[in-house]
């Protein structure tokens, strides 16, 4: 199979994409050439203007069609891939009581200003997301979700309380890089609060994080867009698995 | 767009509407008893606000914030703050209101509870002082009525409601205005993410916000002259709404009344459930800020569609019913008049469900009827908005088309972008030529859509208002503690939008107090006896 690929429109290798945009310019013929000049920058060769309309009087918005120029080298696509077993709530169940021998603690959380729980909702509330339970169907996951609006110092005292074993804290809606403030204030915040190798695992998870910026955050793992919760709840077993290995049961006759 | 016939009917048991009524009223009077017998120091903060009192000191934190907390530590809250303040001034404290709250900055005025013939003085000035600031209420909202007559209403309905929200005051109003001119009648502007939870109101004109623009006085002011300029030349009153909400909901009231506000979110429970606020500071605060808003004629946007964001539209339903049941008796009991009663309810059932529009329909009917004198608003989809942009505009164009069926009166323009970015420019005109196309190709359909009588979704509104009822009961039966209400119990255990909020819990708890026999407020004094609908 070929590593590299263009886009596909009606036909093998056409390149054929579609873009919307809108230039702080009036509708008049200079604004549709201004439109064709930024398609041809961005790599479209030839690019046709399929629509061009005024959006009040100093803006127009542009849907441009074109043949991309660029090619896309699969080999050198750089992704996150799920580095544990996707495992079935039964199986999460068996390895939380092997690894464990007690419920596993999640406490959740939207931190900062940010009131969406949306993302948090899907991961935890039995309802669940994408036709998949959420945690708290989970017989041997203990959930306690604080909801929204939940300040640092509060998510790290009651996860302190609950004993948490893990710490998951959406962030949906965000501006000017909120979301990695908050986590990375979350992080430093655990890190303080706890003893070194007692932090609860610290999860993060929203559609404007990047996947591989774990480290730089401070937190175990990142979950972007369409994360569900059985990847979520395999994940848990499978770090906190590493973490407490399990002990050789002692044999008393 | 011509006016529509009126809109499709349901034939709903009136007994069941009756007793529905009944069960709310029945839920409502315990926890208006407990706002009645309790102040907050937000409450306290918004009589210093109609008493003129404004500004704040070098680090914005606003002069009513620290006198409020001054007499507090003093003399406390209980008495209310008018009585010690305004004695405090006649016995030469300060020379005047802002003078005074100045040197409580610096704990350098001493206040007390005064008895007898001072009590009386002290309260008689108090309310002289308040007078003025309600007094601007009444010309603020006479001089809408003379512009409305002058430029006129929208011409169709529902009116078309817009949000703009880019953190700068200066980058708003010209978003606002270009907004009017594309054809939106209502204008929100959106709050920076957070400030509801802010135990103060920021001041002045404001260019950093998350996610929103501060609401200050200034803002306020600012773009409804702003929008009074393209009201006229557009030759339609273009409204503009803010969000009296979280933990200055009084304040921002009566700012918004000062301001000539027109419309202001205002939910009885929305603070409790989403921003985890205190119960009973929020039903105190509630209270005086729908008495401000009775007063100055303004328009509340209830919060119903947040319930379904957390909790599925199809089994939640009813909470809705319930919720718009409960925050018509809250209104109504604060002097709110029908007109007033932008009870909100939403088109979030997930599209995969089978049926799902039909269902939409049947929900959005059965407000419309229950409530046919208040301007619904009608909020769009924003939990199955994927990201799917294309599906999105697709389903943003049903949802117009079930509320231009189901004679909507206030349309919240959906956005295909929600959930993904802040809109674009071009976002909210592709939104607004949707809403166009569809009102001006369907908006005649209330005069052709007449659901059978024992169709689909005859069967399905009946259905809700039998479950809200079942709701309602279930909730009147909770057993009763002392200080507590079956409302707030069925709050604390998770009834809607599955969140527990107890009583004795959430943020700005600290800031409630139970009122002494010799409490005084001469704002709430004021609103309630001159009624409401208060003349110039």
């Amino acid at each position: 199979m070929s590593q590299v690929v263009r886009p596909y429109g009606d036909t093998t290798g056409d390149g054929m994409v579609q873009m919307s945009f809108t230039l702080p310019v009036p509708h008049d013929k200079r604004a549709e050439g201004a439109a064709l000049q930024l398609a041809a920058k961005m790599g479209l060769a030839p690019a046709m203007l399929v629509h061009a309309a005024a959006m009040g009087e100093g803006h127009t918005f542009f849907v441009v069609y074109g043949s991309a120029t660029h090619l896309v080298d699969m080999s050198a696509v750089e992704v996150v891939e799920r580095d544990y077993p996707l495992l079935s709530p039964k199986d999460v169940n068996a390895a939380v009581k092997r690894s464990l021998r007690r419920p596993l603690v999640v406490v959740g959380a939207c931190i900062g200003t940010d009131a969406h729980t949306v993302g948090i909702d899907a991961i935890l509330n039995i309802k669940g997301f994408a036709g998949e339970k959420g945690l708290e169907y989970y017989s041997e996951i203990q959930v306690v979700n604080l909801g929204a609006q939940v300040l640092v110092p509060d998510l790290v005292e009651r996860a302190r309380e609950a004993r948490a074993d893990a710490v998951l804290v959406s962030q949906v809606v965000t501006q000017r890089d909120a979301h990695i403030h908050n986590t990375m204030q979350m992080s430093a915040a655990f890190r303080e609060a706890y003893p070194a190798g007692e932090v609860p695992l610290l999860v993060v998870g929203g559609p404007r994080f990047d996947e591989g910026a774990a480290a730089e955050l401070g937190v175990d793992r990142v979950f972007g867009r369409g994360t569900t919760p059985s990847e979520v709840a395999s994940y848990l077993v499978h770090a906190l698995g590493v973490r407490h290995p399990r002990e050789p049961k002692k044999r008393t006759t | 767009m011509t006016a529509p016939a009126p809109p499709p009917q349901l034939d709903l048991d009136p007994r069941t509407v009756r007793t529905a009524r009944a069960l709310a009223e029945r839920l409502g009077r315990p926890v208006v008893d407990i706002a009645r017998t309790h102040t907050t120091v937000s409450v306290e903060r918004a009589t210093l606000r109609l008493a003129g009192l404004s500004g704040g000191d070098h680090e914005r934190v606003p002069w009513v914030n620290h006198l409020v907390d001054e007499v507090r530590a003093q003399v406390g809250l209980e008495h209310g703050v008018t009585t010690p303040v305004w004695d405090a001034l006649r016995r030469g404290e300060a020379p005047d209101l802002l003078t005074l709250a100045q040197k409580a900055s610096a704990a350098a005025v001493s206040f007390r509870l005064p008895e007898g013939g001072d009590r009386t003085r002290a309260r008689r000035a108090a309310s002289a002082a308040v007078r003025p600031g309600l007094r601007r209420i009444d010309r603020q909202r006479a001089a809408r009525e003379r512009l409305v007559a002058r430029h006129g209403d929208p011409e169709q309905r529902p009116w078309i409601y817009l949000i703009v929200a880019t953190g700068d005051i200066y980058e708003d109003i010209p978003q606002a205005q270009a907004a009017a001119r594309d054809g939106a009648d209502v204008i929100a502007v959106i709050r920076s993410t957070g400030q509801s939870l802010l135990d103060y109101v920021p001041e002045g004109a404001t260019r950093e916000g998350f996610a929103g623009t501060y609401a200050t006085q200034e803002n306020f002011r600012l773009m409804r002259a702003a929008l009074d300029e393209v009201s006229k030349e557009l030759g339609r009153y273009i409204r503009l709404t803010n969000y009296a909400s979280g933990l200055c909901m009084p304040e921002i009231a009566a700012l918004a009344g000062l301001e000539r506000l027109d419309m202001m979110l205002n939910d009885s429970m929305y603070g409790i459930l989403f921003r985890d606020i205190n119960p009973i500071r929020t039903f105190v605060d509630q209270r005086f800020s729908r008495q401000v808003h009775a007063r100055a004629g303004i328009v509340i946007n209830t919060g119903e569609d947040n319930y379904l964001t957390t909790a599925d539209a199809v089994e939640a339903a009813h909470t809705v019913t319930v919720s718009q049941l409960m925050n018509e008796y809250f209104a109504k009991e604060a002097g709110l008049e029908d007109w007033q009663l932008g009870l909100g309810h939403a088109f979030e059932i997930n599209p995969a469900v089978p049926d799902s529009f039909r269902m939409e329909l049947a929900h959005a009917l059965l407000a419309r009827q229950l409530f046919p004198d208040a301007p619904l608003k009608w909020m769009p989809p924003t939990k199955h908005m994927t990201g799917d942009i294309f599906q999105g505009y697709l389903l943003d164009g049903f949802f117009n088309l079930a509320g231009a069926m189901t004679g909507q009166s206030i349309l919240l323009v959906g956005m295909m972008t929600e959930a993904v970015v802040t809109p674009f420019l071009s976002d909210r005109g592709l939104a607004l030529q949707n809403v166009r196309y569809v009102l001006n190709a369907a908006g005649g359909l209330t005069e052709d859509f007449r659901p059978p009588p024992d169709g689909f979704v005859q069967r399905r509104a009946r259905q809700v208002l039998a479950e809200s009822v079942d709701l309602l009961e279930q909730i009147t039966s909770e057993p009763e503690r002392a200080g507590s209400a079956p409302l707030l119990e069925a709050i604390a255990d998770g009834t809607f939008g599955h969140m527990k909020r107890p009583a004795d819990q959430g943020k700005g708890l600290e800031g409630v107090a139970v009122k002494a026999e010799a409490y005084d407020n001469p704002a709430i004094t004021l609103m309630e006896a001159d009624g409401w609908g208060g003349s110039a």
